[in-house]
C-alpha cells in the first residue's frame, strides 16, 4: 500500500487472471467462504463506520459481511457478467471502471494491501474518528492499495454494504429486514392497490421478504411504537386519507 | 462451416417489441417466418412469479434481465479524438434479451411524439429562421408525418391496453388530458392509473403555476382490459416492482402477454431461441440479403436463407449488424458522408427532489412504472423558443416508481455520503421524498455517432460497437431549462426543501439515465443522410427492413416505445400490402 503520488500505471492482467483468484475459501475464515481472518477484522471495523449502530443495527449487525462473503465467493465476485477483455487502459471518469478485475480480484487486491500496512492492519483497533479519517482518505484516492486506487476499492465497498443492508434477507444481509424496518419499506409485498389513492396513509405492516410465508404478514407492526416517528404520523387503525 | 438450413420467407433477428410485431404480422400474411432470439424464452408464469421476482438486488442492481456485457457491449468515448474504452459493466442504459427483449423489464410509460417534432427542422427553421438551429446539429424532418402515424399509434396503444386521458380528440381539446398532444382518432382504451400522493401534490403545484397537468399515459393495466388479438390484461397492483423486472399479475404490456402468443399460436411462425445472429449475408451485388448467419448455445452455426430480413434486435445492435455485414456506407463525421451510424441521439434527463416533512408519507414503494402525473408544457414547441437559445424541450413527471432502498434512499443535500448522520438522513427522509423527472430531447449533431471499434471484440470475435457522444451545447442549455421549471414546480410543491440534480455537461456512461437509444440508421427521404426510407426499408437492400428507435433521425422529449410500436405497423403495413406484390424499394430515388 502506497501513497496515490506514488502510483505507476495500471496494469493489464490477462482474462483469467482478472476472474479473480481460484482458491477462493481454501483461506477462508471459519463461517465465510470467501473473506479470510484479517479481511473480517478490516472490514467489519470499515463497514461498521459506514453504517454503523443505532437504534438500528450496524452493517455488520445486519449481516453485512455475511453479504459481502457471499456475493465474492458467487457470480457476482467472478465478474462473469462483465467484460473485463484486455487491454485495459486508464480512461475518463465518464467512460467507467476499466481496471480489468472482478469485484473478487479487486477486493483481494486491496484487503491484502490494506493487510500488508500498519494503518490497514491496526484499522480495527483505532478511535472511530482515527477509523473515519482513514476511510475519507480511501475514499478520496489517496492511497494505491496495489495497483488498485484506493477510492475505486472504496466505491465498491460502500455500494456492497449499501447493497447489503437493504437487500432481501435471502443474501444474508438486511437481518431481520432491519434496514427495511428503518425506512419504512415493506419489502416484497404484491399488492398496493387499496392503498395507493389513500394519499398520505402510514403504511405501518411489518415487512415481507421473499423467503417469508405470506401468512406470516398481518401482525401488527412495531412501527407503532417507534420512537422516531412522530405522533402526527404514528400508525392509526384505519388508513387516513387527504382527499 | 456453417449448416445451411431450409430457406424461409422472412427471417427476424431478435424478439423484442418489434420482432413479436413482425411475427405476428408476416406470420398471419401467411409468409413463413422464424424469429432469432439469442436469449431464452421467459413468461409470466412460471418466471416472473412473486415473490420471487420482487428481488431487487437480482434484476434491478445486478440487471438480471439485461443483456450480458461479458458477451456483446460497445465502447465509448465522448469526443472523437478520445479512445474508446469498453462499457465493462452496465450503466446509463440497459439494453435487454431474452424473448421480449427490453419490452418484459421496460416502465410501460408511453408517449406519442408531438406533430412538430416529425418535422423539425422545417418545423423551426419556418416559424424561427433558417438560422435559429445550431450549425452543429443535424437534425432533420422524419419522412414520416404524425397524421400518417397517427392510426398506427393509435393502434399500438390498443395492443397496449394504454391508460390515460386524451387532451385533444380529433381537434377538440379535452379537459384533463394533454392539451399539447396531436389531435387523436379515439379516447385512450383504458382510463388513467390511480393517482399517488406524489402526483397529486405535483398537481396541485402544477396548476396552481398556471400549467397544465394529466395523469401519464402507462402500459400498466388501470383495469382488466382484453386487446384486440383477444390477449388478456389484468389490473396492475402498484407493487413497485415494475421497470427491471417481469411483471407477475399479466398487468404491464409486453410482447410475451400482447403479442406473441398470436404469433406462437400460428403454424407459420417459428422461434428459435439461443440463436444469436451474427451477420446479415448479402448476395455477390451487395444489394440483396440472402439470410443471415446465427450460432446457437453450442456455438454451432447456421446460415437461415430468407427473402426477406427484418433486424428487430434493438437500436444499437441493429446499427451493429448493418455495420459489421457491411451494409450502407458506415458515417464519417470529418466529412459528414455516410449514414450508418449518423445522427445518434439519446435523452437528456435530470430531476428535482422535494423533501417534506414527516408528516407527509409520500410511500415510494407503492408505485408502477408508469405511474405518474406530468405537464407537457415545456416539450417539444409547445412554448416559445424565440427568447430561448435551443431547440426542443421535455415533459416533466413526478413518478411513483422504483423505490426500492438499494437504489432509492435520498437524504437532504450536504449530508455525509457514509456514517451515523448519514444513515440517520436515510432513515428520516425515505418516505417523505417526492421526485420529479426531467425527461428532455437529444438532438444529434455532426460529432455524435456509432461505428466498429478497431481494438475490441465481442464473444463472437466481432468488432464492438463504438458509441462517440456528448451532449450537444443545444441540449445543455435545453435542460438547464427545463430543470428550472421543475425546480419553479417542486418549491411549489410546499415542502421543507428542494434539492436539484443537474445532468453532467459530459456525458457519463456510468449512471443510469434511460435505455432510449436512438438514430444510427435513421429514417428520412434522401439516401445521402438516412439508411432507411420511410418504410423503415434499406436503401442499400431493399429486401432488409430495419426497426427500432434506430430510425429516430433525433430523440424527442418523450419515451419511444410508443412511437418505435407505431412506426413497427407502418413499416409491416407497407411490406405486406405493397412490398409483397412486388418486391423492390418502397420509394425511388
Ligand atoms: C429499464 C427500462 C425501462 C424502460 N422504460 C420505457 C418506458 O417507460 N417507455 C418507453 O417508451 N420505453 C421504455 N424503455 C425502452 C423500451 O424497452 C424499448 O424502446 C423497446 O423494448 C424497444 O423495442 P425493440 O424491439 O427495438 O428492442 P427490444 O424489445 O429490446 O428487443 C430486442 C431483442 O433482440 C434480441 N437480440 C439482440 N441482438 C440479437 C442478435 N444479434 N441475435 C438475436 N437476437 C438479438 C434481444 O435479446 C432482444 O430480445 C425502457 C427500457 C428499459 C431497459
Amino acid at each position: 500500500m502506497t501513497r496515490s503520488d506514488l502510483a505507476t500505471a495500471t496494469p493489464s492482467p490477462t482474462e483469467d487472471a482478472a476472474r479473480g483468484p481460484a482458491n477462493v475459501g481454501e483461506t477462508a475464515a471459519p463461517g465465510y467462504a470467501f473473506l479470510n481472518d484479517q479481511d473480517v477484522a478490516f472490514l467489519r471495523a470499515a463497514v461498521d463506520r459506514l453504517i454503523p449502530a443505532d437504534d438500528y443495527p450496524s452493517a455488520s449487525q445486519a449481516g453485512v459481511l455475511t453479504y459481502i462473503d457471499g456475493q465474492l465467493a458467487g457470480v457476482y465476485g467472478r465478474g462473469e457478467r462483465m467484460y473485463l477483455a484486455p487491454p485495459h487502459r486508464t480512461g475518463t471518469p465518464e467512460q467507467g471502471y476499466q481496471l480489468g478485475l472482478s469485484p473478487a480480484a479487486l477486493y483481494r487486491k486491496s484487503l491484502d494491501a490494506l493487510a500488508s500496512h500498519p494503518l490497514g492492519r491496526d484499522f480495527p483497533s483505532r478511535p472511530g474518528a482515527q477509523q473515519d479519517a482513514f476511510l475519507r482518505e480511501l475514499e478520496a484516492g489517496e492511497w494505491m492499495l496495489g495497483d488498485v486506487p484506493s477510492a475505486v476499492f472504496f466505491e465498491t465497498l460502500l455500494a456492497n454494504v449499501i447493497e447489503g443492508y437493504f437487500a432481501d434477507p435471502l443474501y444474508g444481509g438486511n437481518r431481520n429486514m432491519a434496514g427495511w424496518r428503518m425506512v419504512g419499506f415493506p419489502g416484497a409485498y404484491a399488492h398496493y392497490t387499496q392503498w395507493v389513492g389513500q394519499h398520505n396513509v402510514r403504511f405501518n405492516r411489518p415487512p415481507m421478504s421473499i423467503a417469508m410465508r405470506r401468512d406470516a404478514v398481518s401482525r401488527p407492526g412495531p412501527a407503532a411504537s417507534d420512537p422516531r416517528i412522530p405522533e402526527s404520523a404514528r400508525p392509526r387503525t384505519k388508513p387516513r386519507g387527504t382527499r | 462451416m456453417a449448416k445451411k438450413l431450409k430457406p424461409v420467407d422472412a427471417v427476424l433477428v431478435g424478439m423484442g417489441w418489434t420482432g413479436a410485431i413482425f411475427a405476428k404480422e408476416l406470420a398471419e400474411a401467411g409468409l413463413r417466418v422464424v424469429g432469432l432470439e439469442r436469449g431464452r424464452m421467459h413468461e409470466t408464469i412460471p418466471d416472473w412469479q412473486s415473490p420471487a421476482m420482487h428481488d431487487e438486488l437480482k434484476y434491478a442492481v445486478r440487471w438480471g434481465m439485461m443483456v450480458d456485457v461479458s458477451k456483446e457491449t460497445l465502447t465509448f468515448r465522448n469526443h472523437s479524438d478520445q479512445t474508446a474504452l469498453p462499457m465493462r459493466q452496465l450503466g446509463s442504459f440497459l439494453p435487454g434479451t431474452d424473448v421480449g427483449g427490453a419490452g418484459v423489464h421496460w416502465n410501460g410509460q408511453t408517449y406519442r411524439f408531438l406533430p412538430s417534432d416529425f418535422t423539425l427542422r422545417s418545423h423551426y427553421s419556418k416559424k424561427y429562421g433558417r438560422d435559429f438551429i445550431a450549425p452543429d446539429l443535424t437534425v432533420q424532418d422524419w419522412g414520416v408525418t404524425y397524421p400518417e402515424l397517427e392510426p398506427f399509434y393509435d393502434h399500438f396503444e390498443r395492443v397496449c391496453g394504454v391508460g390515460g386521458r386524451a387532451g385533444n380528440l380529433k381537434g377538440q381539446r379535452m379537459p384533463g388530458g394533454n392539451p399539447f398532444e396531436g389531435p387523436r382518432s379515439r379516447e385512450y382504451p383504458n382510463p388513467p392509473m390511480i393517482q399517488a400522493h406524489a402526483g397529486a401534490l405535483f398537481e396541485k403545484a402544477a396548476a396552481s403555476l398556471g400549467l397544465h397537468p394529466f395523469p401519464e399515459p402507462s402500459s400498466n393495466m388501470s383495469r382488466a382490459y382484453t386487446n384486440p388479438f383477444g390477449a388478456q390484461l389484468k389490473p396492475c397492483m402498484y407493487c413497485g416492482f415494475c421497470e427491471r423486472f417481469g411483471c407477475e399479475h399479466f398487468a404491464k404490456a409486453s410482447p410475451q402477454v400482447c403479442v406473441l402468443p398470436l404469433a406462437m399460436r400460428n403454424p407459420n411462425f417459428e422461434l428459435r431461441t439461443g440463436a444469436h445472429v451474427n451477420r446479415v449475408l448479402l448476395d455477390a451485388s451487395g444489394r440483396r440479403a440472402t439470410g443471415v448467419l446465427y450460432v446457437d448455445g453450442q456455438g454451432r452455426e447456421f446460415e437461415q436463407p430468407a427473402d426477406i430480413v427484418v433486424l428487430c434486435a434493438y437500436g444499437l445492435w441493429n446499427v451493429h449488424l448493418l455495420l459489421v455485414s457491411g451494409i450502407g456506407t458506415p458515417y464519417d463525421p470529418a466529412t459528414g458522408q455516410g449514414v450508418v451510424g449518423r445522427n445518434y441521439a439519446y435523452q437528456t434527463t435530470s430531476s428535482v427532489k422535494v423533501f417534506y416533512p414527516p408528516d407527509v408519507n409520500i410511500n415510494p414503494f407503492m408505485g408502477a412504472g408508469a405511474l405518474g402525473t406530468v405537464i407537457d408544457d415545456f416539450n417539444g414547441d409547445n412554448f416559445d423558443h424565440g427568447p430561448l437559445d435551443f431547440i426542443g424541450g421535455g415533459y416533466i413527471a413526478a413518478h411513483t416508481t422504483g423505490g426500492r432502498p438499494i437504489m432509492y434512499h435520498p437524504v437532504p443535500p450536504g449530508t455525509p455520503r457514509w456514517g451515523s448522520a448519514w444513515k440517520r438522513a436515510v432513515a428520516d427522509n425515505y418516505n417523505h421524498v417526492a421526485s420529479i423527472d426531467c425527461h428532455g430531447s437529444s438532438m444529434s449533431r455532426r460529432q455524435n455517432y456509432l461505428s466498429l471499434d478497431p481494438t475490441y471484440k465481442d464473444a463472437h470475435g466481432r468488432p464492438l460497437l463504438r458509441l462517440t457522444f456528448d451532449f450537444p451545447e443545444n441540449d445543455r442549455r435545453m435542460s438547464r431549462h427545463l430543470t428550472d421549471q421543475a425546480e419553479r414546480i417542486a418549491k411549489a410543491m410546499g415542502g421543507r426543501l428542494t434539492d436539484r440534480s443537474d445532468r453532467s455537461d459530459t456525458y457519463s456512461i456510468v449512471p443510469y439515465q434511460t435505455t432510449h437509444n436512438t438514430g444510427g440508421a435513421i429514417m428520412g427521404t434522401d439516401p445521402r443522410t438516412s439508411a432507411v426510407n420511410r418504410y423503415l426499408q434499406s436503401w442499400d437492400v431493399p429486401n432488409l427492413f430495419v426497426q427500432g428507435a434506430c430510425a429516430f433521425p433525433q430523440n424527442a422529449g418523450y419515451n419511444p416505445t410508443d412511437t418505435v410500436g407505431a412506426l413497427a405497423y407502418w413499416s409491416v403495413k407497407a411490406l405486406i400490402e405493397r412490398y409483397l406484390k412486388r418486391p423492390g424499394p418502397l420509394v425511388q430515388t
